[in-house]
């Protein structure tokens, strides 16, 4: 793997975004030759998104030409709730670039068949050529997208319960009341980010260092789903200083170069 | 980038790099807009797959509601007031005029008159859309003659009537017709007025208090009869009074109705109101107050005498008067103006001071969910303005209907 350490967050998101826009570039995309790229939601991502809005407005980098397949998204929450990741994309991001609806795909939470829309979300990545590059982050408790402690490493998009920490962690976009938070997702397997060319995982902040320990420092396991990307022959690991807290001084030294 | 036509074939205009006021606050927001409605771009862009089809830049300005004036007697020498033969070209062109003030609807008042004009002229009005022709028309107001003849202010005395006799059979003889009817003034002190107020509210009409002497408690029974709105309030009424604060006190009754609120005008033209007493009653009830130009014929003409309904009015700057009186008779404010004026004597936001003249009456008239407001399906009826709230653009169900000659968008 590759580890980056940039001294705080927004130095981290600026350098996530750049590797990002630099891979559509030097990609470059064209009518019926589309860079697909994954995206996370939640806090860490948001510097990174709106350095990429930077880029697309001053000319840089246009999405005309990129598929985006999203990780996740509630069950039972209403499309247009403030909350959802639909919500989420359209204000962070959408709104603000030039990409083609049709090709922003998101898993549809109210689908009247959810195991059927996942079958249908891995077919679209299968249609589009597979994920160039996959962007995640990292749960409190290691997880990738909702693939919560125990999901299968070679899990495919499915529902799934949420795991209390997630809950827990994510109370505070419901007014704090754990009883409004959703319980249940649809969510990327682990083994359909795996199947990525390329996975950059973000990390920032001193409450996800101990995440990051677990995920590159011990050994492959289900119950820190971000471990497997170490059997991924392209993963770049992209943190700030405060996320290395937890880290052997040696692993730190050795990639800070 | 073609758009998905799976709801409408219509084009979809997204107005960029600009301000719109929305939720009480100017956010930094593009404003979408389909078949003369505001859109919402989230919906468009999910459900329909759809983008824009064009993009016009409006240069960090702001897009405000158009604004609604409820209380114009006329403009560029023409006179609700008066019936001539080309009564509905005069409408039409005070309709089209006032585009440049930002004014997308209005009210057409009548000041108090005999009833052979209120039966001439009231069938020439019709509610209408607003358009490239001019500012929709959302109803007549009826100023009077049921009013008070101690605070007639410019109305004429000979004119003014009771209705102790029929109650509501009088005021509809009077008028002849309310079919285009949107508000009606009156006195509530007058013999039989709460069954007048309660009949006209039953009949969707709005009912202001106004050139009166009522006192507080007539004020409230009126206002629990139905009554909603205050005529240009300190003018033609009782002055406050600590221990009856006359009409005045409804900005701060306990007596209203639960879930109802009490509007008032404002003529905030630096002449009708000292500014201290426009500070107290915006800060004694900040959500109630309306914007109200009472222009009259006047209104962008040459100094000198004009009509205003059986009387002559003499226009001397921006101070318009019975003629060889003192008596005030309407001004020659433009709403723009009005809604400038507000913003300095009050120091309230920008939000404050335009919401005062699109928010509130589209409130007043229970239009908030088309009119007034930038909301998502509101008609398209908006403003570009820029920071000092000079109208650069007026746009009517998304079309732009008047611009600013220097305007580059």
């Amino acid at each position: 793997m590759r580890l980056v350490i940039l001294e705080d967050y927004d130095q981290a998101s600026e350098w996530a975004a750049k590797y990002i826009c630099n891979r559509i570039i030097q990609f470059k995309p064209s009518q019926g030759r589309y860079f697909t790229l994954g995206l996370p939601t939640g806090n860490t991502p948001l510097g990174c998104y709106r350095k990429l809005i930077e880029y697309h407005k001053n000319g840089d980098l246009s999405f005309k030409y990129v598929k985006t397949f999203n990780m996740d998204e509630y069950v039972g929450l209403p499309r247009d709730h403030p909350e959802s990741y639909h919500s989420y994309m359209w204000n962070n991001f959408f709104k603000h670039i030039d990409i083609d609806p049709n090709n922003a795909h998101i898993l549809d939470g109210n689908a009247p068949d959810l195991q059927a829309e996942c079958d249908a979300f891995e077919k679209k990545i299968e249609e589009a050529g597979g994920i160039d590059l996959f962007v995640g982050g990292i749960g409190p408790d290691g997880h990738i997208a909702f693939n919560e402690p125990g999901s299968s490493l070679s899990s495919r998009t499915r529902l799934k319960t949420l795991a209390m920490d997630t809950i827990l962690a994510n109370a505070k976009y419901f007014d704090g009341d754990l009883s409004k938070v959703p319980t249940m997702a649809l969510t990327v397997g682990v083994g359909t980010v795996m199947d990525a060319r390329e996975v950059m995982i973000l990390i920032t902040g001193a409450h996800k260092a101990f995440a990051l320990y677990k995920a590159i420092e011990e050994g492959v396991n289900h119950m820190w789903t971000v471990s497997a990307f170490q059997q991924h022959p392209r993963t770049i690991f992209v943190c700030d200083e405060d996320a290395t807290l937890e880290l052997r001084v040696k692993t730190v030294k050795y990639f800070k170069g | 980038m073609p758009s998905n036509k799976s709801v409408s074939d219509a084009p979809i205009v997204q107005f960029t790099n600009c301000r719109i006021l929305r939720s009480h606050q100017l956010q930094r927001e593009d404003l979408w807009v389909r078949e003369g409605k505001i859109l919402n771009p989230e919906k468009l862009f999910f459900d329909e797959k759809g983008s824009a089809d064009i993009q016009l830049d409006c240069k960090g300005s702001i897009i405000a509601p158009g604004f609604i004036d409820v209380q114009i007697n006329g403009g560029f020498g023409v006179d609700f007031s008066l019936a001539t033969d080309d009564f509905k070209s005069g409408i039409d062109l005070v309709s089209q005029k006032i585009l440049s003030y930002g004014v997308t609807s209005f009210c057409p008042t009548l000041v108090t008159s005999p009833p052979s004009l209120y039966h001439q002229v009231l069938p020439q009005i019709s509610i209408r859309n607003g358009g490239a022709h001019g500012a929709g028309i959302l109803g007549a107001h009826l100023e009077g003659p049921f009013i008070s003849k101690e605070k007639k202010g410019a109305h004429p005395e000979h004119c003014l009537r009771t209705f102790e006799a029929g109650a509501f059979q009088d005021l509809l003889a009077t008028y002849g017709s309310l079919d285009c009817v949107r508000i009606v003034t009156l006195a509530p002190e007058m013999k039989r007025s709460s069954e007048v107020i309660q009949e006209l509210t039953k009949q969707g009409i709005c009912v202001s208090l106004g050139h009166s002497v009522a006192n507080l408690s007539q004020a409230e029974e009126a206002v629990q009869h139905g009554a909603t709105f205050i005529t240009h309030l300190f003018n033609a009424m009782l002055p406050f009074h600590h221990r009856d604060p006359g009409i005045v006190g409804l900005l701060t009754s306990d007596k209203i109705p639960a879930g109802r609120r009490v509007f008032y005008g404002m003529i905030s033209d630096g002449i009708h109101t000292n500014p201290a007493a426009l500070r107290i009653a915006h800060r004694a009830h900040p959500k109630g107050l309306v914007l109200v130009t009472d222009a009259i014929a006047g209104l962008g003409l040459a100094p000198g005498r004009h009509t205003l309904g059986q009387q002559v009015v003499e226009i001397d700057g921006m101070n318009t008067y019975i003629a060889g009186t003192k008596t005030l008779s309407g001004s020659v404010a433009t709403m723009d103006t009005c809604v400038r004026h507000f913003q300095d004597a009050t120091g309230c936001s920008a939000e404050t001071a335009l919401e005062a003249a699109s928010l509130h009456p589209a409130q007043l008239l229970g239009i908030e969910h088309k009119k007034g407001t930038l909301n998502y399906d509101a008609d398209a009826d908006f403003l570009v303005l820029n920071d000092s709230l000079y109208v650069q653009a007026t746009y009517i169900a998304g079309e732009e209907v008047w611009r600013q000659d220097t305007l580059v968008m």
